[in-house]
């Protein structure tokens, strides 16, 4: 097992250094940030120099690259336009989605896995063919529809939240940007245990703790959901740094200033150093977030070995 | 220990006794009589074998027993299962439930796939205790240790922490065995339990079963189509063919002198050293589609004895009679010729 982490682990540098070095040159090499800097007007040829000098932009893109990754082992992720490090942004935008991501994931899980157990265990029936329905629409409509939707029903027409979340994002504001966030996943949550549990209900294992005389909810709860959770919980996984990426969209709707807001502005205004720092803390995320599912494999199926 | 169970209210009250069972399969494709009018009863410390091709419906009849029929597609139609004069059928779900794995156990034919791959055997072992007997944690670890060590399975103190799979398959059985034996239950329904097992660890968990079965004064019902296995540990047989039962007999009887075609016909394909170098006698065609049963005799267009009664009339088992006219006990025969057939 630790020999395996560690391998994995350093597997992942080469996967880091790629991902990072291709973002790298789509923003440095395609874009020309120092014109991005001086917006509309267009830059005196002395200052647009000595700006690249000290950004170490007249160097070829390679060194570049190094003293970019440099920098970062050193925790200096580079300034914003607008003087603001990069770091500091980070630390105000990465909570507020962590809390987004969270609520998400826990609506995920509340709700998903529950629709699944119950249409599971009654396939073919009227409930399961509800479920089946609802999910395949809520699949098929895009999240900005959902979004926009549900916060004018609750935010505007009944008034049961503000439409807009403000600059603390505390979790009760987040539980609406949360459920929207969550939909597409959860569907897929529900869809995924669904048939799991359909497949597992009648596995001998199942029979057998019937056999035992266990209560039903013992048989459900411990011996049909602990084997059926297994395919499931890897989608969760996985889910989560799709999340945190992902909610460019949501974010957006709803006035959140996280991790896709702050991209969202970075790619508007061709601010380089936001939008490669936040995506490369989101490479790592999503690559610990990979480790993390393949090692809960070993964990939810001891026969699952590593080596 | 076999003072745990309590001895029989009227001691001429069978342990299990099950009257008229019928069991239908409702599919798509139809309806599946797999059970039809089975009757038969064990006693405390008694074997049963229950005999039969797959597809005979004897894995049915012992799942209808326990209660644990997957319905749909299977409904119980018909008939008692009387466990010591109380019709389990008619009993609530819960009274259902602590009889079953407490009163009365399964043992599976697969344990691969019986046990449960992501629990630890202590725990699935443990597990009986807790919810049966609402032990704490420590002592029901404790029982599942001994239960372990009763079965023979060596260094239990350790392999209680391993997994299904990381047993062998002699050793997943003795756990399979050792989980049914947990609460000491009255009645051990065992569904093939050697089937999946290498001929040599058959014979070990065989009478391992059986030594623990007359430790226990335990009724067993064992379901196999392997007649080897039967005649060194059975008393008495129940044949079954087409969810009917063709003839029942102590186990001796049945093997010296049977009173059915069918029988016959099962154990002369019995592989015999003294007819070394012969072809081997097989029963011809095959058992009948269950949701088209032929009418009369089920066992009629198989039947090397096959006459006109048997195509239209229907043969229920009925008490044999030896040469001097007495009844003779425990026989039983669903054949029209069961008379002829017994003095063949």
């Amino acid at each position: 097992m630790g020999r395996y982490v560690i391998r994995r682990l350093l597997q992942m540098i080469p996967v880091f250094i790629g991902s990072t070095f291709l973002i790298f040159v789509m923003v440095y090499a395609l874009g020309d940030p120092v014109a991005a800097l001086f917006g509309e007007k267009a830059p005196d040829p002395a200052t647009a120099a000595q700006i690249r000098h000290d950004l170490y932009l007249d160097q070829p893109i390679w060194k570049q690259y190094l003293h970019y990754m440099g920098q970062i082992f050193q925790g200096d992720f580079g300034t914003a336009f607008n003087g603001q490090p990069v770091t500091e942004l980070m630390g105000e935008a990465f909570p507020v989605t962590l809390r987004l991501t969270l609520v998400a994931v826990v609506i995920e899980i509340a709700v998903g896995i529950t629709l699944g157990v119950v249409s599971g265990l009654r396939r073919g029936r009227s409930v399961d063919s509800t479920v089946l329905m609802i999910t395949l629409i809520v699949i098929s409509v895009p999240t900005f529809v959902t979004g926009y939707v549900l916060q004018y029903l609750f935010g505007v027409e009944w008034g049961i939240v503000r439409p807009s979340v403000s600059a603390d994002a505390t979790f009760g504001e987040l539980l609406l940007p949360g459920t929207v966030l969550a939909l597409v996943s959860l569907a897929y949550v529900t869809r995924l245990s669904r048939t799991s549990i359909a497949e597992n209900v009648r596995a001998d294992y199942v029979r057998t703790a019937v056999a035992k005389g266990l209560p039903r909810h013992r048989v459900i709860v411990r011996h049909l959901l602990r084997n059926s959770l297994i395919p499931v919980v890897t989608f969760i996984g996985t889910d989560i740094g799709v999340l945190m990426g992902g909610a460019i969209v949501t974010e957006r709707i709803f006035n959140i200033h996280g991790v896709g807001f702050q991209l969202y502005q970075g790619v508007l205004r061709n601010n380089s150093p936001t939008v490669v720092g936040f995506v490369t803390v989101l490479v790592i995320v999503f690559l610990l977030a990979n480790l993390l599912v393949d090692l809960c494999y070993a964990v939810l199926d001891p026969r699952i070995r590593y080596a | 220990m076999a003072t745990m169970s309590p001895a029989p209210a009227e001691p001429d009250v069978p342990l299990l006794e099950v009257r008229d069972l019928e069991v239908e399969f409702r599919t798509r494709d139809g309806v599946a009589k797999a059970v039809d009018r089975v009757s038969f009863s064990v006693g405390a410390g008694e074997t049963l074998a229950v005999l039969g091709e797959s597809g005979s419906g004897k894995s049915v009849t012992a799942q209808a027993v326990m209660g644990i029929l997957d319905s749909p597609p299977g409904f119980v139609t018909g008939g008692q299962v009387l466990f010591r004069g109380a019709d389990l059928l008619t009993a609530g779900a819960e009274e259902r439930r602590r009889v079953r794995g407490a009163r009365m156990a399964m043992i599976f034919q697969d344990a691969l796939s019986a046990l449960n791959p992501v629990l630890t055997v202590g725990a699935q072992l443990a597990e009986m205790f807790r919810v049966h007997e609402g032990r704490s944690r420590k002592e029901s670890r404790a029982k599942a240790v001994e239960l372990m060590e009763r079965v023979r399975i060596p260094a239990a103190r350790t392999r209680v922490n391993d997994y299904p799979h990381q047993f062998s398959g002699g050793m997943r059985q003795r756990i399979m065995i050792a989980m049914a034996l947990a609460l000491e239950p009255d009645l051990i329904i065992a569904d093939e339990p050697t089937t999946a097992l290498d001929v040599t660890v058959q014979a070990q968990v065989m009478d391992l079963l059986a030594e623990l079965q007359r430790e226990y004064r335990m009724g067993l019902v064992l379901i196999t189509h392997d007649l080897g296995v039967v005649a060194d540990v059975a008393d008495r047989i129940a044949v079954m063919y087409a969810g009917r039962i063709m003839e029942t007999a102590p186990v001796h009887d049945l093997y010296k002198n049977p009173a059915h075609p069918y029988t016959r016909g099962l154990l002369d394909s019995i592989p015999r050293l003294d007819r070394k170098g012969h072809e081997l006698y097989a029963v011809k065609g095959l058992p009948p589609n269950l949701m088209a049963i032929p009418p009369g005799c089920p066992f009629h267009p198989r039947c090397p004895r096959v006459r006109d009664i048997c195509l239209a009339d229907r043969p229920e088992p009925a008490p044999l009679t030896g040469a001097d006219g007495r009844e003779l006990p425990g026989r039983t025969s669903a054949c029209h010729f069961r008379k002829d057939e017994l003095h063949a």
